[in-house]
Parts: C-alpha cells; structure tokens; sequence
C-alpha cells in the first residue's frame, strides 16, 4: 500500500513537471495553430542558459535563472513567433510541422556542438531530505516541484480568468474575428501567448533538470509525453493539459512498478491511439467544429 | 549550363570520395577508430591520448621492428552508423591493425568490416557477445563481461554478503549482455534476484525504479547502466533515502559518473579492470607520463588505448614480422608479461576468442575519489 | 528534350562514378540510393496524398528485419523481398484504416507512436527478432546466379531497385489514379464533393507508401549486413521526413535530392556531424517559411522566371 502511494505522489511530481510543459504547448495551439514539435528542446534549452550565465559570467543559480527567464522570452517567446511562426502560419499547419521538427533538431545539435555532447550536473533550488507520513517516504524535492507548479498554474489561471489582458487573451483563443472587432490587439495577445510559454518551459526546466542532469537530447522524450499529455487530457482546454500531465507520470510509474519496465514507453502511446481514435477531443476537451 | 555544374560536381564527389592512396615502405600504419565526439568524447579522447603516448615512447624508442608508426584517428561520433562508415574509410588507407572503438554498440555492428577484410581489430568494449561471434580477428583491451562478472558475484557473496541481489540494467546490447552474464553467476553461487528491473538509454527519469528496488527488499543492488544515468540513478537513490550498498562494473564508478552525480556516488563500490590510482608501477608510472604529456589525469580508458598499442608491439617482435594473419593467431592464447613488455603494465592472458585475464581492482567511491580497497587476482590462476 | 538529356546524364554518373571510387564511397551510394526508396515512399504519402507520416522508420525496419530473419534461415532473398513488401502494405492498411479518420496533426502523432511500439517490440522480442543483439551474418543475394558480395556488384543491385522503384511510381502517379492524388492534396473536401473516395485513395497511398519502406529495408538489410534496432527509432523518421520537405514534398525528384543532402552532402562537405545538422535543420526552417515547396519548388520557380524573362525579351518587352 505504501508503494502505491509513494508511486501515485512520485508520478504526480513528475507530471507536474509534465503538465507544465504539456499547458504551454496547449497555450500555442489553442492561441495561435502553432504545433510546437520543438517543445522538449524548449524545456532542454533554459537549463544551458542557466549554466552558461552560472559558469560563462559567474552569476549565483538565482540571477541566472532570471536571466534564463528572460531570454527564452526573447528567443522561445518573441524571436520564435515573429521569425518562425508568422511567415509559415499562413501556408498552413503542415509547413510549420516540419520547420518545428527542424527547429527541434536545430537547438538540440546546437547545444551539443556548442555547449558540450556530454550531460552536466546541475544545481538543484529545492532542500534535500526526506519527509515521513505513515509509512509513505516523500522527498522534499518532490513536494517542492508540485507546490511551485502548483502556484504557476493557479497563477496563470487567475490570470487569464481574472485580468483584462487574460480575458482578451481568451477570446483570441476561442474567436479571434470577434476579438479583433471588439478592439483586442490579436498579434499582442498572441505574442503573450509565446512568452508565457517561454516562462513555463524555463521554469519546468530548473524544477527537472537537477534529477535529469542538463543534457542536449533531453528533449526527446520530455517532448513526446508533452503532446501525449496535453492529446490525452484534451488540448482545446488547459485543464486537460493539467490533467494529461499528471495522468501521465503517474501512469508511467504505475507501468514500471507492476507492468514491463521494458515497455515503459508503450504505455502512454498506447493510451494516446486510443484516445485519438475513440475520444480525439480528449478526456476533457470538447468537440472541435471543422471549417470547411 | 545544369550540365557542367553537374559534371564538376561529380568530378568533385568522387575525388572527395576516393580518399588517399596506401603503402610506404619504413612505416607502419596504425589507424584509431574512436569516439572523439558526441557523448562519448570523454571517453574516447582519454582513449585516443593514450594511443598516442604509446605510440610516441614507441616511436622514441625506434618503433615496431625498426618502423616507426603512423598513427591516424578517425572519429565514429559515438554513433554505430557513423563508425561503421569511418571504418570503412579507415580500411581503405590499408593499415596494418585497428584500434577501438570504445562503446560496445559501435564495435558490434563495425567489427564485420575488420572480419571482412582480415584485419586484427583491439577494442575496448565490454559487450560480452563482441568475442561470441567467432570473428578470429577480434581482441579485447579491457575486460569482457564474462571475465568481470564472476570476479562481481564473488564480491556480492564474501564482500557485501549479500543474499538477495535487485539488478538494474540499461537495455541494449551492452547491458543485456552484462546482465546475462551476472544473472548466470548470481545463480550459481545462490543469490536471490529480488528484482530485474531494465531501463533505457537515455531515460532521465528513475523514480520509479527506485521505488521498486526500495520495495524489493534486496540485500545490495547491482546498478549496470552508462554513464550518464549510472549518474541519475546515483541521484534518484540519494534523493529517496535508499540506505543499502550499491554496487557496479567499471561504468558506475567512473570518473565521469563522479563528477555528475557529486555526493551522491559517495559510497558506491564495486569491481574495476583498471584504475589510474592502482597500486601497480606500471600503471602508476604511465599516469605521470600521461598527465605530464596532456595536461589532466587519465581514466581507465586512457590505460586501455596505451596497453592495446603495447599489445600490438609485443605481438608484433613476437612473430618478427608485420603479418596480419599471423597476429590474430599468436595472439590467441598469449600471455605477455610486463617483464617482456612494460608497456602492457599488468601480466596479461588472452583466451582463443580474444577475451583477456588479469589483475582487476575492488574500488570505493570516497570522498569523490576511487579508492582501491583490494587487488582481484587473474581468474585463470 | 533538355529534362531528358539531364536525366540521362545523372544515370550515366550514377552507373559511372563508383568505378573510380573505393569501398567507402560506394557503400554511400547503395545507401543514397536505399534511403531514396523510403523517401519515394514517404513523398507518397505525404506529398501525394497529403497525409503526416512519423512511421517509415518503422516500416523500413519491418522489411529489414523480415528480409533478415528469412534470408538468415536459408529463404531466398527474392522470395523475402516480396513478402516485406506485401507485409508493410498489409500493415499499413491496417495502420492507415483507423488512423486516417483524423486529421493532419493527429496522424503525426499517430504514427509517431506506431513508430516508437515497433521499436519496442524489436528490441524487447529477443525470442523473435534477436533483442538488442540483432541479427548478423545477413547473406547478399545473388542476381541470376551473380553473387553480390563485393560492394560494387551490390551497388549496381540497389541502383536497378531505385530505377524500378521509381518507374513504377512514376507510372502510378501519371495514371489517372494518381493524378486523384494531387485533387486530394489540393482540397480533401471539394474532391470529396467531386465524388472521390477519399478515404480509399489516402489509405492506398499510405499502404503502398509504408510498401515501398518495407522494400528499402528489405534491401538494408544485405548491405549493412547486420542489424539491429537502432537504425529504426522515431527519429530515423524525422530525419525521412525532413529529406522529404527539404527536396519539396510532392514533387517527384525531391526524394532523391533530399537523401543525397542528407547522405552524400556532409561527406563532400567534410563537416562535423553536429554542424552540419544544425546547418540542414536551418534550411529547412527558412525554406518552409519561404519556399515550402522545397528546393523543387525553388528550381521550379527560378525556371518559371527564366521562362518569364526569356518570353518577355523574345516579344521585345510587351507583356
């Protein structure tokens, strides 16, 4: 019984990790179309930032993280959209597949040739330490990531709920014509769109890197469970996103411990076809309607 | 106008392809097939320095049988594609013996070229099936699978006393490999497996699987993944408070995973084939050369590449001639001592498939260094 | 007339120039011109029918291994070869028959996961397919009692396969079958409304597509000789799909350009692996931001302006 719980809280830290990577890729979907296949190396890529500007400039964890934060605004959040996304929108979702692929590979290979191939240690912000309940061993670690995401993710929602720009961001998001009408500047809210994004993925990042070591293909696999996640929770809602997210670690767990270590990867694929195939609005999404 | 761009670009492609033309009399062409980057540069630069400075003292010395060696590296970028292509390159410079590479997935999917056009190929992989295969022109540097695992159990049995072992490998060739050969001696000296647990390369994530180790309630565990998530492992254990011996092969306690995982490879014990902090002249005395030459202290990969170049000198005088065919045989079931060759730092016997015995080292990680706790004698003896 | 005389002129290079090459160079070409097949294959699907596929790997690694697991147990590589190929085809449609009710995005993701399963299963299977230790010792087949062990004899063997693969995609795609294809393209639901079943046609497409990967396996596997997993993880995939966009998917000769970039280039090039990927991955963001069509459609484009200016000059300037 113990092992279950410690599984089920185990998987819920790494699905928040999951969860937050999975709500920024909803956020650009839903904003702008944009499928971003790169959004794995985006999780990958702040962790360098933070280690360049620690052993380039010297700076403490703290201050490279808030330059972190601010230059994947600029890269990930501003440069993406304007020198990426708006070209291609326009010839279709197809074109934009590919460049993010592209993209994926472009930053990835990058680190690795310019940074180094070889994983790096990274500091970790949270305590170390265990922490006893009944029986059930939860480390400090752990209910660090939950409790930070779980702010990011209360905050995000008060304010796209509660503040006027997250409200214009919304009606961007569900009818972007309307929007326009109604005097909403669209390139705006959806630029803000790409930033927050960019905040998440940096802030994913300095939560999972210390336990996965910084390295240059650690996107892959963060990637693909990203869009399993936000596919699976239904991705036309951000609560689906959260969902997905968690559903996904804890699963992902629950395999390795009582199922195949050796298929552990097959458990969310396999979770993703049904869902595409029977239910492809996701667990909580609603039907999209198809223009024609 | 579209033809002659054509035309000279083909031109330029197969000049480009042809390469170099082979042969020179006085010399001996020795060709280094490694990983000089991607994630094995670490590893495979330490390697190639270590070819190199044996090859220099060799050269220094007057050579192999009056020759000097012209030694080339090529890089495989730690990808077993790539290797395969590099070696094929190699092979078309007409050398005399190959060296390397390291990592297990790239010597098995090259090492048919070697075998194709019967060139003796010294590797430093570990992959039990590489000397399986019955290629007679294969040859180890450092331990194989089958040599390193019975000297492990032993020490899970008298060592650590364990009765009941849980296994973590990493699932490829070279994982599955060594976890074969350590179930099979668990077995025989009647050690429990309370859990087999296989893991991916390049997981990051091992929550999971230490929550199941914890729960399995085995005596030590037995960690036997690459590097990186060797490190990662190390890290997740830490974090979860896991308070049993951990135990690993060379890989665990390496001074790459030391540097990755920090504190939290203190502790880790395990069996090594070498070690730069041995209490072995030889290999002390090739660590100062080594560090005076490059710079930084060597790892075990360094020794390895230096003793596969000796290997190929000793061999060589042996038969008094530059023979491949020749090599391959004589060094099946040769034992060269450091008293013939000091070069080869530890007294060294080959079996016929091309595995080798010798000297081995229980280790401890303390304090972030390796601490040499006991010398293993050779199996054979 | 001058599109044949060029074309000519490639074939006799392709016939010609490893003669002057050592083993190296020509065991690039075989695996050039394998990797063309796939990506012919691949152009198919998502050229053609329009469809995002994340699963030739998959399908190449099915052929290979089946080609493999045979011509390892004494079947004749001729009789192997076929049934790779009839086994991907059949698989596709299975693949392709729920998995195309939905749209762009999802097949990706899809077939992506498809990828990633069989890659398990081949790994994982050791009963099977030999787990992480593959399969070795993969004997070359013999072309009307001619042994192909040497690599120039096996070379000559892959050439001929990539011309009869690509005759006979040519001749589908000019059939009038084919040219339904570039109707779907355009607009799935105006052809839809024009009386084509779609669903028909987009599912042939992607089975025949996953075929012709099945074939190119089948044939990878005699030339590396040994096989294992690796070569077949999703992102062998990408990189497909990318030889596909980069030489303008849809057009015919785009797979070709887009394999011999991705495998004869680098080794002309003498780059870094890690540069020259980031150099690739960057054309192909640019082109897809500005020329979509590939390199293709940028030949096509520049010719068409050529034209334009010649005309405008042969007229004296009159529009």
């Amino acid at each position: 019984m113990e092992q279950l719980a410690q599984l089920v809280i185990s998987g819920l830290a790494t699905g928040s990790i999951y969860a937050l990577a999975a709500m920024g890729f909803t956020l650009l979907w839903q904003a702008s179309g944009t499928i971003n296949f790169a959004q794995g190396e985006f999780v990958m890529l702040p962790a360098f930032i933070i280690l360049a500007g620690m052993e380039w400039f010297g700076l403490p964890l703290y201050a490279s993280f808030l330059l972190a934060l601010l230059i994947s605004s600029l890269l990930l959040g501003l440069a993406f959209k304007r020198m990426l996304v708006d070209p291609m929108i326009r010839h279709g979702v197809l074109p934009l597949i590919i460049a993010t692929i592209a993209l994926g590979i472009f930053l990835s290979e990058g680190v690795k040739t310019f940074y180094s191939a070889e994983a790096q240690p990274f500091p970790d912000l949270l305590p170390e330490g265990l922490f006893r309940v009944g029986g059930v061993v939860v480390s400090y670690h752990d209910i660090g990531v939950m409790a930070v995401a779980l702010v990011l993710i209360i905050a995000l929602q008060l304010f796209l709920s509660r503040t006027m720009t997250g409200r214009a961001m919304q009606a961007t998001a569900q009818n972007p014509e309307t929007a326009r009408v109604l005097g909403v500047n669209i390139e705006r809210m959806i630029l803000y769109t790409f930033v927050i994004n960019a905040v998440l993925v940096t802030v994913a990042a300095i939560l999972v890197t210390p336990v996965y070591l910084a390295k240059f293909d650690n996107g892959a696999s963060l990637g693909l469970i990203a869009f399993i996640a936000a596919i699976v929770g239904g991705f036309n809602q951000m609560r689906g996103a959260l969902l997905g997210g968690l559903l996904i670690g804890v699963i992902n767990n629950l395999t390795v411990a009582y199922l195949s270590a050796a298929y552990r990867d097959a458990i969310p694929l396999i979770l993703l076809i049904v869902v595409i195939l029977f239910k492809p609005e996701g667990l909580l999404g609603r039907r999209e309607e198809r223009t024609v | 106008m579209f033809k002659k761009r054509f035309g000279l670009a083909a031109l330029l492609l197969s000049a480009v392809l042809t390469g170099e033309a082979a042969s020179g009399e006085g010399v001996v062409r020795i060709v280094d097939v490694v990983e000089l980057s991607g994630g094995g540069a670490t590893v495979g630069t330490n390697w190639r320095n270590g070819v190199e400075l044996a090859a220099k003292e060799i050269n220094a010395g007057g050579g192999i049988l009056g020759r000097k060696i012209v030694l080339r590296h090529f890089d495989t970028q730690s990808n077993p594609g790539v290797s395969k292509a590099v070696l094929m390159k190699a092979l078309d410079t007409d050398p005399y013996v190959v060296l390397g590479p390291i990592y297990s997935s790239s010597t098995k999917v090259n090492m048919i070229v070697t075998q194709r056009a019967k060139v003796p190929q010294i590797v430093g992989s570990e992959a039990a099936e590489i000397t399986e295969r019955g290629n007679p022109y294969i040859f180890r540097t450092s331990f194989g699978q089958a040599s390193s695992m019975p000297k492990l159990a032993n020490y899970l049995r008298d060592g650590i006393k364990a009765k009941s072992v849980a296994l973590i490998w990493v699932n490829n060739a070279f994982g599955k490999g060594g976890h074969d050969a350590v179930v099979k001696e668990l077995k025989l000296r009647g050690i429990r497996l309370a859990a087999d647990i296989s893991s991916e390369v390049q997981q990051v994530d091992f929550a999971a699987d230490v929550i199941r180790i914890k729960n399995s309630g085995a005596d030590a565990l037995f960690a036997y993944l690459h590097e990186e998530e060797s490190a990662r492992l190390l890290v997740e254990l830490r974090k979860q408070g896991y308070a049993k011996p951990v135990v690993g092969e060379s890989t665990l306690l390496s001074a790459k995973v030391i540097k990755l995982a920090g504190k939290a490879a203190n502790g880790a014990t395990g069996h090594v084939g070498l070690s730069p902090d041995a209490p072995v002249p030889g290999i002390r005395r090739m660590a100062k050369a080594f560090e005076a030459a490059y710079g930084y202290a060597t790892d075990h990969n360094g020794i390895k590449g230096y003793i596969a170049m000796y290997v190929v000198k000793a061999v060589t005088e042996k038969i008094g001639k530059f023979d491949r065919q020749a090599f391959a045989k004589t060094l099946r079931g040769l034992t060269i001592t450091p008293e013939t060759e000091p070069g080869v730092l530890l007294e060294t016997t080959y079996d016929d498939k091309g595995n080798l015995d010798r000297d081995s080292f229980l280790v401890e990680i303390v304090d972030g260094k390796q601490k040499i706790t006991r010398v293993l004698p050779k199996l054979g003896k | 007339m001058r599109g044949r005389l060029i074309l000519l002129l490639l074939v006799a290079a392709l016939v010609l120039l490893p003669l002057g090459l050592k083993n190296y160079g020509i065991y690039l070409l075989s695996l050039w011109a394998i990797s063309t097949v796939a990506a012919l294959g691949l152009n198919l699907t998502l050229g053609y029918a329009g469809q995002v596929s994340l699963a030739q790997a998959a399908f190449v690694g099915i052929g290979a291994y089946v080609s493999a697991l045979l011509t390892t147990n004494g079947v004749d590589f001729w009789v192997a070869l076929p049934l790779a190929g009839l086994l991907c085809f059949v698989v596709g449609l299975l693949l392709g028959f729920p998995a195309l009710r939905v749209q762009h995005h999802y097949l990706a993701f899809v077939t992506l996961g498809f990828n990633v399963l069989v890659f398990l299963v081949l790994r994982n299977e050791e009963w099977l397919t030999g787990g992480s230790y593959g399969v070795s010792d993969i004997p070359r087949p013999a072309v009307f009692g001619f042994a192909t062990d040497r690599p120039l004899a096996f070379y000559y063997l892959t050439l001929g396969f990539l011309a009869a693969a690509g005759l006979a995609l040519w001749l589908l795609v000019r059939s009038p079958w084919g040219r339904a294809f570039t109707a779907l393209r355009e607009n799935p639901m105006r052809a839809a409304s024009l009386g084509i079943d779609i669903r028909t046609y987009t599912l042939l497409a992607f089975a025949i597509g996953s075929a012709l990967g099945g074939l190119a396996g089948a044939f990878y596997a005699p030339l590396v000789e040994f096989i294992d997993p690796t070569p077949f993880h999703p992102a062998a995939s990408l990189a497909l799909l990318l030889m596909v966009a980069v030489g303008g998917s849809g057009y015919f000769f785009a797979p070709f350009l887009g394999a011999a970039l991705v495998i004869l280039l680098p080794e002309w090039l003498r780059f870094s692996e890690g540069l020259y990927l980031m150099l690739y991955a960057l054309l192909v963001m640019v082109l897809m931001a500005y020329c979509p069509s590939g390199l293709c459609g940028l030949w096509v484009r520049f010719q068409a302006r050529m034209r334009a200016r010649g005309a405008g000059l042969a007229e004296g300037g009159r529009p």
